[in-house]
C-alpha cells in the first residue's frame, strides 16, 4: 500500500509546525487548509526540499527523512513528482524538450508511457512550443506531464491551479481527477480552495495553524470541517451521494434518489442509474418541525438531530442532522434552536434551499 | 608603409583567451557560491572579488610582482617546479590578468544565477536530476546569457589592460609584449604610424567583437519562462 507516514517538525519564524500524520494514500487526497497554514510547507518537505526540518518521514516502505538516524534522502532520488504552483517550466527548452527531461531520467522506473501522458493531457499540439508563448492552463498541463514522466511514486500537486480563472480551473480539474487511475498513482494536493477539494479528491487531510486537524474520507471529513480551521466559515457545508432517478422534461429537472427521498435538480448532463455528488451549504439549510408547506423551494429531505454545536460568541448553532446514512449540517441562529426545541434525535425537516453538483461518480 | 610586427597581437589574443578559459573556471564555483550562500563570509569575499575595480593597476601589480618573484614562496615553488619564472613570463600574466579581470568575470555570472534562483533547481531534482546533473543541463543553458556578458567583459577587459601588464610582465618581445605595451613604445619613440596601425586595429577589432555580441543576444533572446 501507498502508505505515508509524517512525524515533521519545522520552524518558520515564529511560526512551529508539528505535523504528525499516518496515511493510506489512493486516488486524490487534497491537502487543505487556509492560506498560511504550512500545506505547501509539508508538500516540500515530503519532496525533500526543506532540508531544516526534523522529524520522520516514511512512504511505502522506504524512509525519505529520519533525523534521530540521520536519514535524509535527497529529493532527486525519492522518485516523487512535482508539479509546482508556478509550472516551472524549463524556459530553454521546447514543450517536447521538458517532457523528454524528465522521461530520460526515468527510464524504466515504472511503465507509465510518453505517448499515454501526451495523449491523456493533450501535449501533442503544444509539443514544439516554447513555455513563454504557453497560457497559464497550458503550462500547468505540460508542468503535470512533466512530473508524470518523472515515473513518480507519488505526484505532489502544489496549488497547481491557484493562478488560473475560474473557466481554466474548471477545464483543467477533469485531467487532474483522470491521473490517479489512468497512472496508477497516488496524488498528493495541496489546495485552499474547497471547490477544488471536493470535485476531485477522495480523501482530505486538513492543515491548521501547523498541524493536522481533519482527516479521513472526504465526505466524513467534510462534513465535520473544524470551520476555525477550514478556511472561510461561508463556505460549510456536506457532501451527498445520490443517483440518478429520472428526469422531468416538462419542467427540465433531472430527479435524483437519496436514501429512499426524492431531490430534483435543474437537469444537468447525467444519466438514469449514475451517482453524483453534491455538495450542501451549511447555510443553505432551513431546518423545520413539521412538514413544512407553501414553499417555493422543493428539496426538503425528513431526518434526525444527531449533534448540536452551540457557538456561544455568535448567534449561530450547527445542527448536524443523519438523513439514512449520510449527513446534513445546517447553520442556524442559536434563537431558532431554542424556539423550535431542537434536541438530539428529535424528528426534522431539512429544506434544501441550493444544492450543486459536484462531479460524477462513475 | 610598413607593416607592423604583429606578434603583440597575436600575444594579446592568446592572453585574453587563456585567461577568459581559466576564469570560467575560477568563476563557475565562486559565483555560484557567492549566488548561494548566506554566510558571513559572503561580504568578505563579494570585497575581495571586487578590489581590482577600484585598486589602480599598479597597486595590484606592485603586489603581484612581490608574490610572484622568485624571492617569495610561491614564486620560488613556481620556479623550482617549472624552471622558469612567474615574473616576466607568459604565465606569469596570466595569473595577474585573471585577478586583474575576475569581477568582469564573477559578477554577471553571480547575478545570473541570482535571477535564476532555487525554482529551476526543485523543479530538477523533483525530475530525477542529481546536482551536477541540474547544473549542466538547467543552470548553464539557463544562465547564457549571464556567461556570453561575463565571457566577452572579462576578454575585453583583458585585452585593454596595461598597468598591471607592464609592472608584472615587462616589455619582452613575443613574450610579454602585448598590445597596448607595444603602442605605448610606439608613441614613446615617436613612431606615430605603427602606433596607429595597431590603435585603429584594437578599436576595429573591440568594436566588432561586441557589435557580434549585440547581435547574438538580440536574435538569440535566451527564453526564460
Amino acid at each position: 500500500m501507498n502508505k505515508l507516514s509524517l512525524n515533521l517538525q519545522l520552524a518558520r519564524g515564529d511560526f512551529a509546525m508539528n505535523i504528525v500524520h499516518d496515511a493510506d494514500l489512493t486516488g486524490i487526497t487534497a491537502l487543505f487548509g487556509p492560506s498560511g497554514a504550512g500545506k505547501s510547507t509539508v508538500l516540500r518537505a515530503i519532496a525533500g526540499l526543506e532540508a531544516d526540518g526534523s522529524g520522520r518521514i516514511a512512504f511505502d516502505g522506504d524512509v525519505w527523512q529520519d533525523s534521530d538516524d540521520r536519514v535524509f534522502v535527497p529529493p532527486h532520488k525519492r522518485g516523487v513528482g512535482m508539479v509546482f504552483q508556478d509550472a516551472r517550466l524549463f524556459g530553454h527548452l521546447t514543450v517536447a524538450g521538458n517532457l523528454n527531461f524528465a522521461d530520460k531520467r526515468s527510464n524504466g522506473a515504472s511503465p507509465i508511457s510518453r505517448d499515454a501522458v501526451v495523449h491523456a493531457l493533450d501535449l501533442g499540439p503544444l509539443l514544439a512550443r516554447r513555455p513563454a508563448s504557453l497560457s497559464g492552463g497550458e503550462r500547468q498541463r505540460v508542468a503535470m506531464g512533466r512530473a508524470l514522466l518523472a515515473r513518480p511514486r507519488l505526484l505532489l500537486m502544489d496549488e497547481p491551479l491557484s493562478g488560473l480563472d475560474m473557466r481554466r480551473k474548471a477545464q483543467i480539474l477533469p485531467y487532474i481527477a483522470r491521473l490517479p487511475d489512468a497512472f496508477g498513482l497516488p496524488v498528493l494536493y495541496v489546495t485552499h480552495a474547497i471547490d477544488e477539494v471536493t470535485r476531485i479528491a477522495g480523501d482530505m487531510i486538513v492543515i491548521g495553524d501547523g498541524r493536522v486537524t481533519a482527516a479521513g474520507p472526504l465526505a466524513e471529513t467534510f462534513a465535520r470541517l473544524d470551520l476555525d480551521a477550514g478556511g472561510s466559515r461561508f463556505e460549510a457545508g456536506v457532501i451527498l451521494n445520490a443517483r440518478v432517478s429520472g428526469a422531468d422534461e416538462a419542467f427540465r429537472l433531472t430527479r435524483l434518489e437519496l436514501e429512499g427521498q426524492t431531490l430534483s435538480m435543474p437537469a444537468a448532463k447525467v444519466a438514469v442509474g449514475d451517482v453524483v455528488q453534491l455538495r450542501v451549504r451549511a447555510r443553505d439549510v432551513l431546518l423545520a418541525t413539521s412538514p413544512p408547506i407553501g414553499l417555493s423551494a422543493q428539496n426538503i429531505l425528513s431526518g434526525q438531530v444527531t449533534e448540536i454545536i452551540e457557538e456561544t460568541e455568535t448567534a449561530f448553532a450547527e445542527v448536524f442532522v443523519a438523513v439514512g446514512s449520510q449527513c446534513l449540517r445546517a447553520r442556524v441562529t442559536r434563537a431558532a434552536v431554542s424556539q423550535l426545541g431542537l434536541a438530539v434525535g428529535q424528528p426534522v425537516f431539512a429544506v434544501l434551499k441550493a444544492i450543486s453538483f459536484d462531479r460524477r461518480v462513475l | 608603409m610598413e607593416l607592423p610586427d604583429l606578434a603583440p597581437l597575436w600575444l594579446t589574443l592568446r592572453l585574453a583567451a587563456v585567461t577568459t578559459g581559466v576564469l570560467l573556471l575560477i568563476g563557475t564555483p565562486l559565483a555560484w557560491w557567492l549566488a548561494q550562500s548566506r554566510g558571513r563570509m559572503k561580504p568578505i569575499i563579494e570585497a575581495i572579488t571586487a578590489l581590482p575595480l577600484v585598486l589602480p593597476p599598479t597597486v595590484l601589480g606592485f603586489y603581484l610582482l612581490i608574490f610572484l618573484s622568485p624571492s617569495a614562496p610561491l614564486g620560488a615553488a613556481w620556479r623550482d617546479v617549472t624552471g622558469d619564472t612567474l615574473t616576466f613570463s607568459f604565465t606569469g600574466l596570466v595569473v595577474a590578468s585573471c585577478l586583474y579581470s575576475l569581477p568582469f568575470m564573477v559578477q554577471p555570472l553571480q547575478s545570473a544565477f541570482e535571477a535564476l534562483g532555487r525554482a529551476p533547481l526543485e523543479a530538477a531534482a523533483s525530475l530525477r536530476a542529481g546536482p551536477w546533473d541540474a547544473f549542466f543541463s538547467v543552470v548553464l543553458p539557463m544562465s547564457a546569457r549571464g556567461y556570453l556578458t561575463a565571457t566577452v567583459l572579462s576578454f575585453a577587459h583583458t585585452i585593454g589592460e596595461f598597468g598591471v601588464v607592464l609592472m608584472v610582465g615587462g616589455n619582452i618581445p613575443g613574450k610579454t609584449k602585448v598590445i597596448s605595451i607595444a603602442i605605448y613604445e610606439h608613441v614613446e619613440t615617436i613612431n606615430y604610424s605603427e602606433a596607429h596601425v595597431l590603435s585603429a586595429g584594437l578599436l576595429v577589432f573591440s568594436f566588432l567583437i561586441l557589435l557580434f555580441v549585440y547581435s547574438m543576444n538580440r536574435r538569440f533572446p535566451v527564453h526564460v519562462g
